[in-house]
């Protein structure tokens, strides 16, 4: 005999008819989620309103925001072409090009003739006016003693070295050629033809392309190359920004002796050169260089990031070995007194709204900054939000152990013990972890307030809105030791708890 | 008769047994005590380089440890309600420690707001928006994160990764980064906070999806429903109490994180706080941090208790 369970439609119908609260949902429940909606899109069109933030969204320039963001990654090099009223030409790289001091990359390529000409030499700049590196007056000081004894301007007839001709190439398809006051300049397939006039300024031939702006006739024009970089036409100056991936000089700096050079070089010099530094070895002399590399700061990083992880770690250590007596008097099922719960919970309470920036404005007050105010201030914060969960988890402890070691008669200490202890030990270590890890990402804040670590360097690398391949430096670092710390707390976590919580 | 049994004599295998355990006992002391060893020479080699690399030497500044309780000390203690209602100081010598009223917001010609109220409400608002942001975009990637209800494993493992890297990016470099673009103002902090709330959301609600009971869900699938219509009514309805609880327990997290952002040039209450500070502005400084403990209890104590109405008393943890 089978029963058929199956209803047919009218059946379905009719038992909706008698219990309509099981198909449509109350009312006031509809309602109510209807409202929680319309509220909160209310609150999202007033705070639209109340930070303006389409305004200062429109604001804002983005196009300022691709550059920096690209210098995350790539770098770029900035020589100069200026060119005089006779139509001769200079190329200049700036005091701390990425290419060192004496530039002569092979995407520049430069023709020169010898020229005789009459220049006014103004009395102070004379030294200044042929442009000398700084290692050839370094080795020969007195070139330049000679002139200086004169101080009146005058006019002078010398014969000099000159560019007449300059190709910057910046890729296969991309590059601008100068040549007597005319700038050709080509970008995927199409040459833009410009004309340097003193007294007219600068004039394209023909339409523009795509990728050229003038603001108006006769002055500068802006040529975009996308990320192969860009480059500023003017009539006494061209300036180019070419784009390279990667990090500049990230292992050396431009003083090193050991720039530019390729690794196989450098492993030789260091195995079997003769030694660049009498005083030590090359080897000692690389590690040195490496270290202190102007651009990099890599030893400062490196401190500075340690003193983060210390400040985490310690901060973290500490609060929890300060919670853990205080949390038995915090239990109200294991120290009796209704007062002296209250008085902890609440001092607890204190320390973790009392916030962790409050804490460490005061302690960089009192150390001076540096990982001793950040620490204290994890300390002060952490013990107190240790406290409440240490003393929520004994609460919800199982008394059947401690009744049983009462039971043989054990003293109060030794209750807590053998009959607390090893339920809750596992908890407090999970928890302790936990923070430790979250610290580790705090503390990069709060050091950008002055509190010691790698958040104040992070912060003062990002004011200067130029160093952004340091901020990603750093962020890579502050990402690597996130990621590691994270897998060791929850290794050691899934060990204590015997299972995967976070 | 069995104590003195096990006192006198054992039996051979009882022997045994004995010896294992003592060896297991000695074993795991050996561990502990080397696991503590370890600690302590982690913990003094921390504190001497934290020590070393400090600006002042913990020993030295120890007896000026408590200088800024008496930083804290204001010239009279009404000063303290005049700086947070910004009213008029009797002391006022056009410096800027006493001249309150500067800064008010004036909503008509006569009614005012005080600026620290309004700095500790934009602080507010930078927290409510960038959790509610958080939880808009935590929401739609969870489910794709969650493995019951994503076989794709690729699908699952960008989800995972995409809230891993916003969680763990440092914030202060989101707000450094839009501060250089946006102009100044609690904008790139509540960009900040919002990006690391979708990552820190996301992980948690993904957590409780694949916890959820998948009996609803197999109902629906032999219903017929897409993939859509099986989250929407057989997943959410279970899963709601529970985001909502961490949207509470985030949104407590984040006025903390928003006065922090706003410390470093992120608008909100953070800023004056450290100008005072910075400055010795005793009286403007104790107004601010009452100001900040009271709406940092209040924000906690609301949320505790619409928790404890949504799930009960067992989600009731804290989580950062």
């Amino acid at each position: 005999m089978t029963v058929n369970s199956m209803m047919n439609t009218a059946q379905m119908d009719a038992i909706a008819a008698r219990h309509p609260h099981l198909v449509k949902g109350s009312a006031n429940k509809r309602i109510r989620s209807i409202l929680v909606f319309a509220g909160i899109g209310l609150y999202m069109i007033y705070s639209w309103w109340f930070f303006s933030i389409g305004q200062v969204l429109t604001n804002a320039n983005w196009g300022i925001a691709g550059t920096y963001l690209a210098d995350w990654v790539s770098y770029e090099v900035r020589p100069d072409i200026k060119i005089a009223a006779d139509g001769t030409m200079q190329v200049v790289y700036p005091r701390y090009s990425p290419l060192g001091p004496d530039a002569k990359p092979e995407w520049v390529k430069i023709e020169t003739k010898m020229v005789e000409r009459t220049i006014d030499v103004p009395a102070a700049a004379q030294q200044a006016a042929p442009k000398k590196s700084s290692s050839f007056s370094f080795m020969a000081p007195n070139a330049a003693v000679g002139g200086s004894a004169d101080a009146r301007a005058r006019t002078e007839t010398r014969t000099e070295e000159v560019v007449s001709r300059a190709t910057v190439n910046f890729n296969s398809t991309t590059s601008i050629d100068v040549i007597d006051g005319k700038v050709a300049a080509t970008h995927g397939g199409e040459t833009l033809l410009i004309d340097l006039e003193h007294s007219t300024g600068v004039t394209p031939e023909g339409a523009l392309p795509e990728w050229a702006t003038q603001k108006r006739p006769g002055e500068k024009i802006t040529l975009a190359f996308g990320m192969t970089g860009w480059a500023d036409v003017d009539k006494e100056k061209i300036s180019i920004h070419n784009r390279f991936p990667g990090w500049a000089n990230f292992i050396f700096d431009t003083n090193s002796p050991f720039f530019n050079k390729s690794l196989s070089e450098v492993v030789s010099l260091i195995t079997s050169g003769d030694r660049i530094d009498p005083s030590r070895s090359n080897l000692s002399l690389a590690w040195n260089n490496i270290l202190y590399n102007s651009e990099w700061q890599h030893l400062d990083v490196w401190t500075k990031l340690l003193q983060t992880i210390v400040m985490a770690f310690v901060g973290t250590l500490f609060a929890s070995i300060i919670a853990f007596p205080l949390c038995f008097l915090a239990a109200r099922n294991i120290t009796r007194n209704g007062l002296l719960n209250q008085i902890v919970k609440r001092f607890f309470d204190f320390l973790r709204s009392v916030d962790m920036l409050i804490w460490a404005l005061f302690f960089t007050r009192a150390f001076g900054p540096g990982p001793l105010a950040g620490m204290s201030a994890i300390f002060f914060t952490d013990t107190g939000t240790l406290g409440k969960l240490y003393a929520e988890a004994l609460e919800n402890i199982d008394d059947k152990q401690r009744e049983g070691v009462k039971s043989v008669g054990a003293t109060p200490l030794t209750v807590q013990r053998f009959g607390v202890l090893p339920q809750v030990l596992p908890v407090f270590a999970s928890q302790a972890l936990y923070f430790w890890e979250s610290n580790t990402r705090s503390a990069t804040i709060i050091g950008a307030v002055g509190a010691g670590g790698i958040g104040l360097k992070l912060w003062e690398a990002m004011r200067t809105n130029s160093d952004w391949e340091n901020v990603c430096y750093m962020v890579i670092l502050i990402l690597i030791v996130v990621f590691i710390f994270d897998s060791a707390s929850n290794f050691l976590r899934s060990r204590l708890i015997g299972q995967k919580t976070h | 008769m069995a104590t003195s049994a096990l006192s006198t004599t054992l039996s051979d295998n009882g022997a045994v047994v004995e010896r294992h355990w003592q060896e297991l006992n000695l074993r795991r002391r050996t561990y502990t005590f080397l696991g503590l060893a370890l600690l302590a020479v982690a913990l003094s080699g921390s504190l001497w380089f934290a020590n070393a690399t400090n600006a002042g030497k913990f020993f030295d500044r120890l007896p000026y440890f408590f200088d800024f309780v008496s930083d804290l000390v204001p010239r009279d203690g009404a000063e303290i309600g005049r700086a947070m209602f910004d009213l008029p100081s009797p002391y006022d010598d056009g410096s800027l420690k006493y001249n309150y009223p500067e800064g008010r917001m004036y909503l008509t010609d006569s009614i005012y707001v005080p600026e620290y109220f309004y700095k500790m409400l934009e602080t507010l608002n930078i927290a409510i928006f960038s959790t509610i942001f958080g939880m808009f975009f935590g929401f739609i990637l969870c489910f794709f994160a969650a493995r019951n209800l994503m076989p794709n494993p690729w699908v699952r493992g960008l989800a995972r990764r995409i809230m891993e890297i916003l969680r763990a990016f440092p914030e202060v470099v989101i707000a450094g980064f839009f501060l250089a673009i946006l102009s100044l103002g609690p904008i790139p902090a509540m960009i900040a906070v919002s990006i690391h709330t979708v990552g820190a959301l996301g992980k948690l609600f993904f957590e409780v999806v694949e916890n959820a009971d998948m009996k609803p869900d197999e109902g629906l699938r032999a219903a017929g429903g897409n993939w859509f219509e099986r989250v929407w009514f057989g997943i959410v309805p279970q899963v709601l109490p529970n985001f909502m609880s961490y949207f509470l327990l985030r949104l407590e997290i984040n006025v903390r994180a928003s006065t922090i952002i706003g410390a470093v040039g992120g608008g909100g209450i953070g800023e004056p706080l450290r100008l005072s500070i910075s400055q010795g502005h005793e009286a403007k400084t104790l107004a601010i941090i009452i100001l900040l403990f009271a709406t940092i209890i209040a924000v906690d104590q609301f949320s505790a208790w619409l928790r404890r109405r949504l799930v009960g008393d067992q989600a009731f943890q804290l989580a950062q």
